[in-house]
């Protein structure tokens, strides 16, 4: 049986650490052999960030080759198009909350900073089921990885990966002070 | 303590998903490791942080940040020749530092064992280039373990401490990058009861430890023994296997990450090739080399990085007359960088193209745009470099340092424009201000390598009156790699003041500001420059970073922003294209705005507006 690969990006102080928590411990539940790799470090003074999980029966190596990843998991609307050039496979899945940090050649005018539409026109020519989640009014940013592991769970992506399994997980990794503010927002 | 400590240190058998950095910290609880010592570096950061999560009364571990790698290495060393089983672990450049004294350990006999872990980092993920330490074994005659998984990184410290403490040698545990960040489920053994016992065992006829001349060929020649006792042990290490299913005609010998690259394509084309894997890669077992070659007809060496393990083994089989055809890494590009499973398949491709058929490099038709390293929203750092630059006469040349400031060579600053290690800005500085009557010089430093290498250079800049100015980038951390206390931040011991040691050692202009303050940083920088001789400005202001993680613990905490009065903006930019603030958004209509995700309210943006548009979004904000 092949693996199962998700690619996980986003920009320094998103929480990409707790989203690739979240899914290694999921899987470990689900009684899949994991191996996973999270980037610390330089990276995390606001560049890219990224995790790799691979799940299956026989996994050596934590890392995902160039468009080997069956889904991609993102925080950033950028990163999100970087995931999908550089690392997903055509036909494979993507869910991304649509935060946009603009990067410094964004700002210059070097560089145009991706819109919605770009995305999806991408993720069609590719054959890749893309879904989008925003929620306005979000009063801490540091929260928008859960939006993102809520719709995952909803799609159904990922067989037995359900909101009470995030749940539990949340209840065993978090402070319970953190874990309350979380699981409110899990299950609104 | 947390869950996570008290696993790190509970007495049975347990299994969970872990980092390699974890992993090893678990080891040294296991092993009864006594002195754990480090400075910090990427990618090893991780293993004080988990030692730290242990309470210091819950363990009969001792650990310290020292000062640098070297200092760190020598405690290691003392409390080792002392009788207590130690530990040191830093980055890989960071035994260039510690390189003076550790290239005399593999000549003493150190009684109570001592484990180097060295971080290498191959493909330079944070580091200024990817030195391959394993050179460093063999300059030093220090044994070398290399794990390829977190479960070997665990397992071998294990073993290390073993070979460390039978031999009295010191011994080498090289990890990488994906080695040390790698997460999987471990299973850790118990740990068995380590009875507390720090009496002093010094005793100098353990020795001798000191190398004087008549010494120094008896100690190399047992070193050298040693060696030769350690490749006996090699040849039955369970870390040095065979992996076959049956017996093929290829082979390939391998050590470290690539074998993990090697199984999956080996999984993926389904080819049959047996693998020699050393995982006690220095002394490598030759009588089991040597009957993998005979074995074989045509061998392929696997190595990341330098020509280490392909020209040893060659040298081998020329002087054993070997007739196995044995294949290397063809190209010097796949000297650079981790030996990825995509990389490593081609150069499978190029000895075996029926067993791994070439593949076509998927076209990239997508080019997506750089996301370059940022200094942190109300970082001090970028206050003081939007303040110096104003101060700067034309054709200055400045000189960086390793830290967040580095950060400053990029867009829009461009400040710091060479950079060899931690502590070298003002012996380069020095140099580039000899005879300079053109051009001003102008230095930065981190409070965390000021202490670490800077000192001297200093020094020299004082005693040789060098013309220059040295900018001191206080944020009151060890910043970049993850918010390590120094000497001067007084978390630990007293603080010791950097201004008060520059002006004892006899710096003549010495100053010190706030960098938020940033007209006065400007005010001081050009007096400086002015001055005739070596001048001090210390560029002030904690690590926001730091400060909003401690913020946002507290309970009514509330993120604060700024905000643009977009009447009063006229689009001259400055705030964009000079200040360069990540927490500013420029829309497609011209317009900027604040991302309340990044903004942290710091204000220190407001000063930089010609037209004064931005403001507090809270009255309240202006303290
Ligand atoms: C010899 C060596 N040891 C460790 C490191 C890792 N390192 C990179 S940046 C840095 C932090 C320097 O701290 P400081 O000088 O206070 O600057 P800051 O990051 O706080 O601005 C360290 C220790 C290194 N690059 N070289």
């Amino acid at each position: 049986m092949k693996s199962f690969n998700i690619y996980m990006t986003g920009v320094g102080g998103q929480g990409i650490g707790l989203l690739s928590e979240v899914l290694s411990k999921a899987f470990f539940k689900l009684g899949k052999n994991v191996k996973a790799v999270d980037t610390h470090g330089l990276a995390q003074r606001g560049g890219t960030v990224i995790s790799q999980l691979r799940a299956g029966e026989i996994i050596f190596s934590p890392l995902i080759s160039p468009h080997e990843a069956d889904l991609v998991l993102s925080l950033e609307r950028l990163e999100t198009l970087r995931g999908i050039a550089d690392m997903l496979k055509n036909g494979g899945k993507a869910i991304y909350y649509d935060a946009a940090f603009q990067t410094i050649d964004n700002r210059l005018g070097n560089d145009t900073y991706p819109t919605v539409t770009d995305l999806e026109s991408v993720a069609s020519k590719k054959d890749i089921k893309i879904i989008r989640v925003f929620r306005e009014n979000l009063h801490d940013s540091r929260m928008q990885n859960i939006i993102l592991l809520k719709e995952l769970a909803h799609s159904d992506w990922i067989e037995g990966f359900t909101i009470e399994l995030i749940d539990n997980i949340l209840k065993e990794i978090l402070s319970p002070k953190v874990y309350e503010k979380n699981e409110k927002l899990l299950k609104d | 303590m947390n869950q996570f400590a008290r696993n790190l240190i509970r007495k049975d058998s347990w299994s969970d998903m872990m980092m390699g950095n974890y992993a090893v910290a678990r080891a040294m609880f296991e092993t009864g490791v006594r002195v754990a010592t480090t400075y910090p570096g990427s990618p090893v950061p991780e293993i004080a942080n988990a030692i730290l999560t242990v309470p210091e009364d819950h363990r009969d571990l001792y650990f310290q940040y020292s000062t640098n790698e070297k200092v760190a290495l020598e405690v290691a060393f003392g409390a080792s020749i002392n009788g207590h089983l130690s530990t040191v672990f830093f980055k890989s450049v960071g035994l260039n530092v510690a390189a003076d004294s550790a290239i005399q350990l593999g000549l003493l006999n150190l009684i109570g064992g001592m484990v180097i872990i060295l971080g290498d980092d191959p493909g330079a993920h944070s580091s200024q280039n990817e030195q391959d330490n394993r050179h460093f074994a063999r300059q030093s005659y220090i044994p070398m373990f290399e794990p390829a998984t977190p479960t070997e990184a665990y397992q071998m410290f294990k073993e290390a401490v073993k070979i460390s403490r039978k031999y009295q040698a010191p011994v080498f545990m090289r990890l990488t990058t994906h080695v040390c960040h790698a997460k999987e489920r471990i299973r850790f053994a118990e740990i068995p009861e380590h009875p507390s016992d720090w009496t002093s065992q010094f005793n100098r006829h353990n020795g001798p430890y000191l190398p004087i001349t008549k010494d120094v060929f008896p100690l190399k020649k047992k070193a050298l023994g040693r060696l030769e006792e350690l490749e006996k042990y090699a040849e039955q290490c369970h870390f040095n296997k065979i992996l076959s299913n049956a017996p093929t005609k290829a082979g390939i010998i391998t050590s470290s990450m690539p074998i993990l690259s090697l199984q999956e394509n080996l999984l993926e084309s389904g080819a049959s090739i047996d693998i020699l894997k050393l995982g006690f890669s220095y002394p490598w077992p030759k009588g089991k080399v040597l009957d993998f070659l005979k074995s074989h007809d045509e061998v392929l060496i696997l190595e990341e990085l330098d020509r280490i393990l392909e020209q040893e083994i060659k040298s081998l089989a020329f002087d054993e007359n070997i007739q196995c055809k044995i294949y290397v890494r063809k190209t010097g590009d796949d000297l650079m960088g981790e030996l990825l499973p995509h990389r490593t398949w081609k150069i499978l491709s190029d000895f075996w193209p029926a067993l791994f058929p070439p593949k076509r490099k998927p076209e990239q038709e997508l080019i997506v745009g750089k996301r370059v390293p940022q200094m942190c929203p109300g970082c001090g750092h970028r206050s003081a470099f939007h303040a110096i630059k104003k101060a700067l006469p034309d054709g200055t040349i400045t000189v960086g340092d390793i830290g967040c400031h580095s950060l400053g060579f990029f867009k829009p600053y461009f400040m710091g424009e060479a950079l060899l290690s931690m502590g070298h800005s003002n012996g380069t500085g020095a140099g580039l201000s000899i005879r300079n009557k053109d051009r001003k010089v102008l230095t930065f430093i981190g409070d965390s390598t000021f202490f670490h290498a800077g000192i001297p250079g200093i020094i020299n800049a004082i005693m040789n009156n060098h013309n220059m100015t040295l900018v001191i980038m206080e944020n009151g951390t060890t910043a970049m790699t993850g918010h390590q206390p120094h000497a001067g931040t007084g978390e630990i011991g007293d603080k010791i003041s950097i201004q008060k040691l520059l002006e004892a050692i006899g710096v003549k202009f010495l100053s010190r500001v706030d960098t938020y303050k940033q007209s006065e940083l400007t005010q001081h920088i050009k007096d400086a420059m002015e001055f005739e001789g070596f001048a001090v400005v210390i560029a002030s202001h904690p690590c926001m970073l730091k400060f909003t993680r401690i913020q946002r613990q507290k309970p009514n905490y509330k993120q604060h922003h700024v905000h643009i009065d977009q009447n009063i903006c006229n689009k001259t930019y400055e705030c964009i294209e000079k200040f360069g603030c990540p927490s500013f958004t420029k829309h497609n209509d011209g317009h900027v705005a604040i991302n309340e995700d990044l903004c942290i309210g710091d204000g220190s943006c407001i000063q930089t507006c010609p037209v004064t548009a931005i403001n507090h979004a809270n009255k309240e904000d202006k303290k």
